[in-house]
């Protein structure tokens, strides 16, 4: 597949980055303002409320990923404008101060000494001239290299190392050269191969960087288990699917990564990154907390490989979910946006299935709605350090 | 028809991608690497994802998948027979 003069329609953003989908969120600050968010979805047409469960008592690490989180999400290029309703005026203007340096247009609302009817009435105007302004935003051509992709897989199981995963793996070797920005995370899942990833590390400074949060989670890891993690990790639907063991799993998951890209540098959970590249997230393995801190960090389509069959989505990032089990692309088709599972049969090159999730990448940049996006997936969850105060 | 693929030379185990294989079936499998077919008889009835034994294995013994160590054998599995949970284990955590 020649990429070198491949382009996209995006929606160029006043920083400079390039969106695929046009979005005005209605973003809570935290669990009380879920209902005004909400009530302000109900009034304005195009305006979507991200509902959470957090925000409340929480401190430092575990608050600064809350507000990093919730700004990163402001930020994204696939939204256009952004209302935050919090019930405090000042954590609802740092999340407001925070989007608005992408330049993007962001207004907020404290609940208090308001009430929610008050509150619901000024945000509603507000997100309705957001989204009257946003909806003559017209689409640009752009290069391919604005284009920033993340990967996280879900559900897997055996075909997921042998065909799901390497068509990922495939599709990033081919856009890496590109100076595509591109992720992939997921630190536990990597145990058993991350001597493997640790081999691909562009230097030492990033090996070291890599080494040290893999080892930290290890540790987290022997400080609450109780015989070992064979209940959650693999999980029971990756047993179900015929993973045995962690390190299969891993073997399998960092199939995702290519042969050929380098990892460039690490980031840390819901992180920017500061360039083109591979990059690795510091970040749980659990589908939707990965998804939502890639939308966090800026990436603009995911790449979600599955086995056994996971329906998630995000409410911001598009999620295409390919698959290599047969079995799961015949029972449930809705979820499937690229079939790979001739690649078992022996009908599909590796090669031919790297570029089908390419061609469907720029199929979904330019404005195809993914499985997910028109089943309504939604799912946002926030990463949570340690319990509240 | 391919029953069942390898990743590579020297894998201890294969996965069976098709539905339906039952005990005493016998079976192409693709080593997907080097383009090569081998042939094996199903000793178990394995679901589509499970993998097969491709040599007897005596539990201490490590297995190999994608040319890496995947676990510790726990329990006997002769040649063709279904390699999972009951039989396998991580050597981590």
């Amino acid at each position: 597949m020649e990429l070198s003069k491949s382009t996209f329609w995006g929606y160029k953003r006043e920083n400079g980055r390039v969106g695929v989908r046009n979005h005005v969120i209605v973003l809570p600050v935290d669990d009380l303002s879920n209902a005004a968010a909400q009530a302000v979805e109900n009034n304005i047409k195009g305006a979507m409320a991200i509902p959470h469960p957090y925000g409340r008592l929480q401190f430092g690490a575990d608050l600064e990923l809350h507000f990093r989180t919730l700004i990163g999400t402001g930020s994204n290029p696939n939204v256009a404008a952004v209302v935050v309703i919090g019930i405090e005026d000042q954590w609802t203007q740092r999340v407001v101060e925070g989007i608005k340096k992408t330049g993007k247009p962001c207004v907020g609302f404290g609940i208090e000494l308001h009430g929610d009817h008050d509150t619901i009435h000024r945000a509603s105007k507000a997100a309705r001239e957001f989204v009257q302004w946003s909806s003559q935003l017209r689409r640009e051509e752009r290069p391919l290299k604005d284009l920033w992709v993340s990967t996280k897989c879900g559900e897997s199981d055996t075909t997921s190392g042998c065909g799901a995963n390497p068509t990922v793996g495939n599709a990033f070797d081919k856009l890496y050269p590109h100076g595509v920005t591109l992720v992939f995370g997921e630190t536990t899942e990597l145990t058993g191969g991350e001597h493997l990833v640790a081999a691909r590390c562009r230097n030492d400074e990033v090996r070291k960087k890599f080494q040290f949060v893999f080892d930290r989670y290890q540790q987290v890891i022997e400080r609450h288990k109780t015989s070992d993690l064979s209940d959650s990790q693999p999980t029971k639907g990756n047993i179900a699917g015929g993973l045995t063991t962690i390190e299969e799993k891993a073997l399998g998951n960092i199939q995702k990564i290519g042969r050929k890209c380098l990892v460039d540098g690490v980031l840390d959970k819901a992180e920017t990154p500061t360039g083109p590249g591979l990059w690795f997230m510091d970040s749980s393995s659990a589908a939707a907390e990965m998804v939502t801190l890639c939308a966090a960090a800026g990436y603009a389509v995911h790449f979600f490989p599955t086995g056994q069959g996971n329906v998630i989505g995000n409410p911001i990032l598009p999620v295409i979910k390919l698959c290599a089990n047969p079995r799961t692309v015949r029972t449930m088709s809705e979820h499937i946006d690229v079939d790979v599972s001739g690649l078992l049969r022996k009908e599909m090159s590796p090669d031919q299935a790297g570029d089908k999730l390419i061609e469907c990448m720029f199929r979904t940049a330019n404005g195809r709605l993914t499985a997910a996006e028109a089943l309504g997936h939604r799912e946002f969850v926030l990463t949570r350090l340690y319990e509240s105060a | 028809m391919i029953h069942f693929v390898v990743h590579e030379e020297g894998d201890g185990v294969g996965v069976v991608v098709v539905e339906g294989v039952k005990k005493g079936q016998d079976l192409v499998g693709w080593i997907m690497e080097d383009d090569k077919e081998i042939r094996m008889t199903a000793k178990s009835d394995i679901p589509i994802g499970h993998k097969l034994a491709l040599k007897d294995y005596k539990p201490g013994d490590t297995v190999i998948k994608y040319g890496v160590d995947i676990g510790k054998v726990v329990a006997p599995i002769a040649k063709g027979e279904h390699t999972h949970v009951q039989n396998l284990k991580t050597k981590r955590w």
